[in-house]
């Protein structure tokens, strides 16, 4: 499988404020240990993916640094490898990227050199488990030239929030609605393109300089009369991540389920991350937890029930942590109490602090001391 | 400072260990819920700026082989320097198997020349502590010492299970005694060398030509060194923790320590990490009907029943309505619904079936080796599978890749023993 992998990671995604006042919405933590980009990146080296380009944007530098060199997801290479792929100044003054067609079009270098003949497109802050093979051959027998991943959604996501997609009996896609404020079907888009590159070579030449910028709006939409645009459909669990507070809150709670559990860490591979060298987590002799995740180097001598740990959180005696998400390196002190709410890195919960969220969930941003 | 190569011995095969150590060696031992026993050897050199190690690997090497890799974990794969194994090979004069610890370091000779190596650290790789080695090194230049030993003092009364010092009021060592009757000191050698390469080269050398030589540091050269007045040999005191976990009850018991509100050994010291190669695995999990009190639960585990003073280790699987007490089980060990486990290790990727009991009844000697297996505790080998509905006593072993259909009966008395099929 000749394919490169990029990743649109440069969202900001202002519906996650403030997870995301210090980081991409790529970079949100999620799952104890893990960052949202994670997911798509394992997926795409467990696919067999050689060379991925993280196209990033906003507030990049916790992405960064939790990518690395790539080490960990084994894309340190002599050939290949991972690339990040910033918006700079060059001599023509391209500056920001004014969106995911223009970034890919300003890094076209990527897509002019090496020999891959297609090109995976993907997303920083989705949440699912795939490995992209069967897609791949589908794309190839339909003899398609773009294949876009759909999925039929339950009524427990919003369809106005997603791309809604028409497919005709062959599975080809007819129309898709951006958002629809009436949306006509439950079949969304999940934001991941199979496309053969000089296709796309050629569509980012013929739109983006006058000045069409968006992949699926600019690029896909128009000319779907033109192109053979294959839907693929996903039938397993699929998360976005960035669609707001309570569904960053949902996608961690639901990790809590066994079968969801299972699908998202032991199915398709690996979940890579990066490491941190931390020791097991304890539980001391005053610890109840119940139906938690905890993570690495947390220590927990209070009681913790249906919520997610980060590494190196510490749960003091008498504390009660529960329905929540305590992010790295948080403390919480003796007697504080915590209910329903979303605890960022680094956070101090004094001593006897009681904090309850209900229909809002309070968001504590990194460092608050409370 | 000199340039510092670090010799880690690595080639023990731990026989007190029993079944623990008879596919891997006592280094490749998992410890403390992720690590194996050589991490924190390793991590020390890393923790102290050492860059340059040999592993010096001799009974069954493979699991430390692919442990070490090439030392990533450590931050040990280096351009200059790095990690290297260091099996025993046949060389011009046929020299082959490492005849003791002293023939290890003198048939890898070369390997200092090469790293040219000024100051040498032959450390153990079974020992459990952190030890800043720059304190041992800083001891020994500014005595002038040809040779430095790290010694610990210990209870008098425990004194002969171990190579004892006596020093002058300086430090320096006047006389050593092997696991001596009658101690003179409580002053104890705790496998820890550092020494000036050329004064080492050239007792190493001496040493080889002796045939009445075992070629051991601790019984042969040291002695001879003090014995011939060869050189200056100085003790150096630690006052940390340091433990060998030689035996299977000081293997348990110091997996054990690790629970304490105040732990003696911190493994959660951030200035002093412990790396090590694991698998990547997701957080633990605990579920509603669990209960986890003074535990270590490590990444990967997913608990549904009751954990008490126990260090359960990656991706082990704990069923409902089981109780694990007072037990150290080992990366991927999967135990079943209803069972009952007291004073256990079980070692990697065992099957445990449901409603087992193991460790329950009267106290019994071993009838397999009353010498390795003592002290109530049960161990089951690797790659073993315990069926349905078995009652296992106190002091049992059950061996390595024992199956279902090695047992005889559904009950097995304590201090009795299953081991596979042809071993």
């Amino acid at each position: 499988m000749r394919v490169l992998g990029l990743i649109l990671a440069g969202g900001k995604s202002d519906k996650l404020w403030p997870l995301t006042k210090v980081r991409a919405s790529a970079a949100v933590p999620v799952f104890g240990k893990y960052r949202a980009i994670d997911f798509t990146l394992s997926n795409m080296v467990n696919s067999g993916i050689k060379k991925v380009g993280i196209l990033t944007q906003y507030n990049p530098r916790s992405l960064m640094d939790h990518l690395g060199s790539g080490k960990e997801w084994d894309l340190d290479r002599k050939s290949g490898g991972l690339f990040i792929l910033q918006p700079y100044v060059g001599p023509n003054k391209e500056v920001w990227y004014r969106g995911t067609a223009d970034a890919i079009f300003q890094n076209m270098t990527i897509l002019r050199r090496g020999e891959e003949d297609h090109v995976l497109i993907g997303s920083g802050d989705h949440i699912y488990k795939m490995i992209y093979r069967d897609m791949f051959n589908y794309h190839l027998r339909k003899n398609a030239d773009v294949t876009l991943l759909v999925k039929e959604l339950d009524e427990t996501y919003n369809l106005r929030e997603y791309g809604i997609v028409q497919i005709d009996q062959d599975m080809r896609v007819i129309e898709i609605e951006e958002k629809p404020s009436h949306p006509k079907g439950n079949v969304a888009f999940l934001g991941v393109y199979f496309m053969n590159k000089e296709l796309l070579k050629e569509l980012l030449y013929a739109t983006v300089p006058q000045g069409k910028y968006d992949l699926l709006l600019d690029v896909i939409i128009p000319n779907l009369d033109r192109l053979k645009v294959f839907a693929y459909r996903f039938d397993g669990y699929w998360r976005n991540v960035k669609k707001g507070i309570h569904e960053y809150y949902r996608i961690n709670m639901d990790i809590l389920k066994k079968d969801i559990r299972d699908e998202l860490f032991y199915r398709n591979g690996k979940v890579y991350t990066k490491l941190k060298d931390l020791p097991p987590p304890k539980f001391t002799s005053t610890t109840t937890v119940e139906n938690s995740l905890i993570a690495d180097g947390s220590i927990i001598s209070g009681t913790v029930k249906n919520s997610v740990i980060f590494r190196n959180v510490r749960i003091k005696v008498g504390a009660v942590v529960e329905n929540s998400i305590i992010m790295e390196n948080t403390v919480v002190e003796e007697g504080a109490v915590l209910r329903n709410v979303i605890v960022d890195k680094n956070c101090i919960i004094r001593e006897g602090r009681i904090i309850e969220g209900d229909r809002q969930i309070p968001v504590f941003e990194k460092r608050a001391v409370l | 400072m000199g340039n510092v190569v670090a010799m880690i011995l690595a080639g023990g095969q731990g026989t007190r260990l029993g079944v623990l150590t008879e596919k891997i060696a006592k280094p490749a031992v998992p410890f403390g819920g992720k690590y194996r026993l050589i991490d924190f050897t390793l991590s020390n050199c890393v923790n102290s700026g050492i860059y340059r190690v040999g592993v010096l690997t001799q009974y069954r090497p493979h699991v430390l082989a692919k442990h070490i890799g090439i030392g990533r974990p450590w931050d040990l794969d280096r351009k200059d320097g790095g990690v290297e194994i260091l099996p025993p090979y046949v060389g011009r004069n046929e020299s082959d198997w490492y005849k003791g610890t002293a023939n290890a370091v003198y048939q890898n000779l070369e390997f200092l020349e090469e790293n040219n190596a000024e100051l040498v650290l032959v450390l153990s790789g079974d020992h459990v502590y952190a030890m800043n080695y720059n304190d041992l090194i800083d001891y020994h230049l500014s005595k002038g010492a040809d040779g430095t030993i790290a010694c610990m003092e210990v209870p008098l009364e425990e004194a002969s299970r171990f190579g004892i010092m006596i020093t002058d009021v300086e430090g320096r060592i006047v006389d050593f005694e092997e696991k001596p009757a009658k101690p003179r000191s409580n002053l104890a050698s705790l496998g820890i060398y550092v020494f000036n390469y050329e004064f080492l080269k050239e007792v190493l050398i001496e040493d080889d030509t002796d045939s009445t030589s075992s070629h051991d540091f601790g019984k042969d050269v040291i002695p001879r060194i003090l014995k011939e007045n060869k050189g200056s040999l100085y003790a150096f005191r630690f006052d940390g923790y340091w433990r060998d976990v030689g035996t299977l009850r000081s293997y348990w018991e110091t997996n054990l320590e690790l629970l304490l509100p105040i732990p003696p050994f911190n493994l959660y010291d951030p200035n002093w990490k412990f790396f090590t190669h694991s698998e990547e695995m997701p957080p633990a999990y605990v579920s509603s009907e669990a209960k986890t009190i003074t535990a270590l639960i490590s990444e990967g585990a997913e608990i549904y029943g009751e954990v008490s003073n126990s260090v359960i280790f990656q991706g082990v699987k704990i069923g409902k309505g089981t109780t694990v007490r007072n037990s150290v089980i080992m990366t991927k060990t999967e135990i079943g619904e209803n069972c009952y486990l007291e004073n256990v290790i079980i070692a990697e990727n065992v099957k445990v079936g449901n409603n087992v009991k193991i460790g329950v009844g009267e106290d019994a000697g071993s009838k397999l080796n009353p010498k390795i297996y003592t002290g109530l505790l049960t161990v089951v080998g690797m790659n073993s599978e315990i069926p349905d509905n078995m009652v296992i006593g106190k002091n049992c072993v059950i061996g390595v890749g024992v199956s279902s259909t090695d047992f005889k009966t559904q009950h097995l008395e304590s201090g009795d023993y299953v081991l596979a099929k042809g071993e």
